[in-house]
This record gives structure tokens, C-alpha cells and sequence, in this order.
């Protein structure tokens, strides 16, 4: 009997197993899947949590019920891979080996990668994340309470998941402080590390004004080196003073990846991008957030990815060559204030177009456009990832990017 | 694809002016590429360059600052010192590769 070893019971760990289960014959093989909380998070949902628009119920699951029956659920803390042995070493002192290994951890915000952050004394007082289930509830007190001043919505370095999350925490608070009729009372400051809020030409040309529109000061080329007090500091001297730091900290795969010899500089596993085996190993696939792949690390880009290699693996245990290729599909709703969103569709090669985005039933909905249609389908999206996506049924989206209904707009448009 | 005159050579490059083609790049292209950003390209320089140049040849993605400082050994604030404002950018386009971006 053959062993498939899944690390983690997040988005893509859930989804691998569920589509494997029904796929790989069950005298033939074992499933087995790590995981050491047992709470699943919609993680989606932590955007919305601060601003009260969801509570805990929208965001939280137990972990047992998501998992297919015939798959083992292992509760566990991975302490390394020994891939010379095919064996995955657990920090109680359990050993279990595999045939083939998914790695699927994600990444983590790490707040003790930037001096003063964490260990500044203003971690959960003036310093907040939202892209932790706690963090987004603190957060949300803490906007409750503030009663104007500077805040400061602000990303630590790239890649971070859901790269536009942190823009839409920007157009929400702008939505939110209005709705309290305090707007003139709070600045809004956007700092990222990137050249500028929007970077891929059609998406600045059509969407940069959106910032301006809503009084959010842009702060780009802004790479922090630490947090004195209550002022980020970049490590050209910049500085920029908050009353409310939103930060995205740091986001970092596993220590184990890094203890096991499996990862980059950030503990991502390199892979190759259209099949992601792991590089150099032909045993150990990297699925989900906790890969290098150069697209946004997304739910989208785990659900698409995880189509290409359902079929792929098959194929690969089988002894023949993996024909799927992914080409790094990602969709994103957007949300802009006031009910409505915008939505992007990309890939490796295709920069976000404006155009329809057709799905059967939900809609058309429009790409690159501040539309209501927009928001409903980001809304409808959480009942799809609890009962479609996560038990692995089948969705009527196409894996790989497809241009129908998108155009690329002229250069006077 | 726009081709451009830098050095005598005819050379492509996309619509911001970074160079599209890997092979087109020599260290004298580089000295041109940076003066024109006002840059004179020193040792130290040429260290974060060939870093660029060679984690390029094998990953296919322009390497981040993190990874240069990491891998490459080249603080972060040497980076910008070296090159003020925008070390990612002015390094992506002296070292003839394409511009880091973000996904929209």
C-alpha cells in the first residue's frame, strides 16, 4: 500500500485530499493529512471581520467534519522532513514516512521580523494585522475605539497572500470611517513597497485614481527596516508617524521547510511553476501558498492549481509524464467601499484586462470596473468555498485563465 | 517591442526602457544603463548586479531585495545606498532585467 503524505489542512491541504480520496483507489492508498489546529478559518473573511460586516460565525469551522472520510487526520506540529528517508518527523516524537509528500503550510505573518513590531510594546495597541483570525477581532476593537488621527495601512515586503487585501482594508476603513461620519477626522495613508499602490499598466491606468478619490495618501517605494515607536522607519531614512498602524507583516513558509532543507530565503518551497514538484525532488510537491511561484498567493491560485495537479498526480504515480501545466490563474474580487467590488483575472503572462468574467449562473461579472455584481459574487464566494471547493466537488471554472470577454484596451482608452 | 540605441547597439527593451532581451546585457550596456538613471557604477555596484544576474539565469524572476541581502550577502541598506530610492528597480534595470511588480 502506498502512503500520500498532505502537510496542512489549510485551503489546499483540504482540497488535495478531498480530490484524491475520490480519485486514488483505497486498497492501493493510504491518505494521510497534518494538521495542528482544529479550526478550519475562511480566511477570505478576516477582511471583513474588523469592520463588524462578519462575525466569527461567517470565518470559523471545526477540521475533522471538512475532511473526506478514508482520510487520516493526523493533529500535529511537523518538526522536519527527513527526505532521505522519505519521513516526516512530528515534535511529539511521531514518525510517519511517505511515498509522495504534499507540502501544504502556507505562509505565516511573522510580526518578529521587523524590529519594534512585536517587541515594541505597541503590538495589539496601535499595531495591528488582520490576517490572523485574532488579530482581526483585536482590530476591530481597536477601530471601535479610535477616534481619529493617523492611520496607516502599510505592507511589510512582498510576497504576501491575497496582495490586494491590504488596498481593500484601505477602501473599507475609508467606507467605514464615513459611514461614522468621522472621515474628516482620520488621515489615510497607504505605505507599500512597490512602486505605487497599482503596478501592472492597464490596472494603474484605469484604477489609480482610486486613491486619490477616496483621500488616501500613497507612500510608495516604502520598505520599513523597523518600527521606533510609533513611526515606521525605512531603510532610506523615511519615516512615516501613526496613531493606527494596519500591518502586513513579514510572511514567511514554515521553519520546518527551512529546517529540512526544502526552502528560499522565506522558507518558500521552489518548485517547478507549471507542475510544482518540488525542484530536485521527485517525490515532494509544494501546493498552495507554502511554493515560489510568481503569482499571488491566493485561494484562487491553490483552487486552480490544485485542478492541474489532480490529474498531474495520477498521471506521475502512474509512471507517466505530467502533461498538465499550470499557468498561474488567479482571480480576485476586490472590494472598494460601499457594497461594491472590483474583480481581477490573471495569469504568469497575462496582466489584469478589463472586459466580462462569465460564470454560469452568478454572472457576468465585470473585470477592472467598481460594480455591485462584483461584490454580491465576493459575498456568494464564502458558501462556495465551504460546500464546493474545500469537499473538492467540481466547479464550473475553467482551471487556466481564459480570454473570453476580456479586452486589451487601446493606448487613448 | 521598442528597440532603442544605447552604445552603439540596437537593443530591446520594453515600453519603460527595461531591457527585454537577457543576452543583450554586458557590463558596458550596465555603465551606459546607469548613467543614465545617474549612477557610476562601482565594485560594490557590480556585485549586487552579477548577484541579479546570475539568480536570473536560474530562477527565470528577478530577485527580490530580501534575497539579494540574503543570499547575496549585500545589506539592505547598502542597497539603498548604492541605489537611492529604488535599489529594486534601478538594480532590475542596470542589471537588464524585467521590473519586480506586484499583481495589479
Amino acid at each position: 500500500m502506498r502512503r500520500l503524505l498532505v502537510l496542512g489542512a489549510g485551503t489546499a491541504g483540504t482540497m488535495v485530499v478531498n480530490k484524491l480520496r475520490r480519485r486514488l483507489d483505497r486498497p492501493d492508498w493510504r491518505i494521510t493529512v497534518v494538521e495542528p489546529s482544529d479550526t478550519h478559518y475562511y480566511q477570505p473573511g478576516y477582511l471583513f471581520l474588523p469592520f463588524g460586516a462578519y462575525g466569527p460565525r461567517q470565518v470559523v469551522k471545526p477540521t475533522a467534519p471538512l475532511i473526506a472520510d478514508g482520510v487520516e487526520l493526523v493533529r500535529g506540529e511537523v518538526d522536519r522532513v527527513a527526505t532521505a528517508e522519505n519521513r516526516v518527523l512530528l515534535s511529539d516524537g511521531r514518525s510517519l514516512p511517505y511515498d509522495y509528500l504534499v507540502i501544504a503550510t502556507g505562509v505565516t505573518p511573522r510580526p518578529d521580523q521587523t524590529p519594534g513590531m512585536l517587541d515594541g510594546g505597541r503590538w495589539r495597541r496601535s499595531i495591528f494585522d488582520f490576517y490572523t483570525y485574532d488579530g482581526a477581532l483585536a482590530l476591530r476593537d481597536a477601530l471601535d475605539r479610535f477616534d481619529g488621527g493617523r492611520l496607516v495601512v502599510h505592507i511589510t515586503d512582498l510576497p504576501i497572500k491575497c496582495p490586494v487585501a491590504p488596498l481593500e482594508f484601505a477602501f473599507l476603513a475609508d467606507a467605514y470611517f464615513r459611514r461614522r461620519g468621522m472621515r474628516d477626522r482620520v488621515e489615510l495613508v497607504y505605505a507599500t513597497p512597490l512602486p505605487g499602490a497599482f503596478t501592472k499598466p492597464i490596472a494603474s491606468a484605469r484604477l489609480g485614481s482610486m486613491l486619490d478619490d477616496r483621500k488616501i495618501t500613497v507612500e510608495p517605494d516604502f520598505l520599513v527596516e523597523r518600527i521606533d515607536g510609533t513611526t515606521l522607519v525605512s531603510y532610506d531614512e523615511r519615516e512615516i508617524p501613526f496613531d493606527l498602524l494596519v500591518t502586513v507583516p513579514l510572511n514567511m513558509g514554515a521553519d520546518y521547510v527551512a529546517r529540512s532543507g526544502l526552502g528560499n530565503e522565506l522558507n518558500l518551497v521552489p518548485v517547478d511553476r507549471h507542475t510544482l514538484l518540488a525542484k530536485g525532488h521527485d517525490t515532494i510537491f509544494a501546493l498552495g501558498d507554502a511554493n515560489d511561484i510568481p503569482t499571488s498567493k491566493a485561494g484562487s491560485v491553490a483552487h486552480f492549481s490544485v485542478e492541474v495537479f489532480t490529474g498531474n498526480f495520477l498521471a506521475h504515480v502512474a509512471g507517466r509524464p505530467m502533461t498538465g501545466s499550470f499557468d498561474g490563474h488567479a482571480n480576485c474580487f476586490v472590494e472598494s467601499g460601499d457594497g461594491r467590488a472590483l474583480l481581477v483575472d490573471f495569469n504568469y503572462d497575462t496582466e489584469p484586462l478589463p472586459g466580462s468574467y462569465p460564470v454560469p449562473a452568478l454572472g457576468p461579472f465585470r473585470l477592472l470596473e467598481d460594480a455591485a455584481v462584483n461584490h454580491w459574487g465576493k459575498l456568494a464566494f464564502r458558501w462556495m468555498y465551504w460546500n464546493v471547493l474545500l469537499p473538492g466537488r467540481p466547479i464550473p471554472l475553467p482551471a487556466h485563465m481564459s480570454m473570453a470577454g476580456k479586452h486589451i484596451p487601446k493606448p487613448e482608452e | 517591442m521598442p528597440v532603442t540605441t544605447i552604445a552603439g547597439r540596437d537593443i530591446h527593451v520594453d515600453d519603460e526602457g527595461f531591457l527585454a532581451a537577457y543576452n543583450e546585457w554586458d557590463p558596458d550596456l550596465a555603465k551606459q544603463l546607469a548613467a543614465q538613471i545617474g549612477i557610476e557604477l562601482t565594485d560594490a555596484h557590480f556585485k549586487a548586479i552579477d548577484f541579479l544576474r546570475a539568480d536570473y539565469a536560474t530562477q527565470g524572476e528577478t530577485a527580490t531585495l530580501r534575497r539579494v541581502s540574503t543570499l547575496g550577502g549585500i545589506p539592505t541598506k547598502e542597497l539603498f545606498t548604492l541605489f537611492p530610492k529604488k535599489p529594486a528597480k534601478k538594480m532590475a534595470y542596470i542589471a537588464g532585467l524585467p521590473k519586480p511588480h506586484g499583481c495589479v
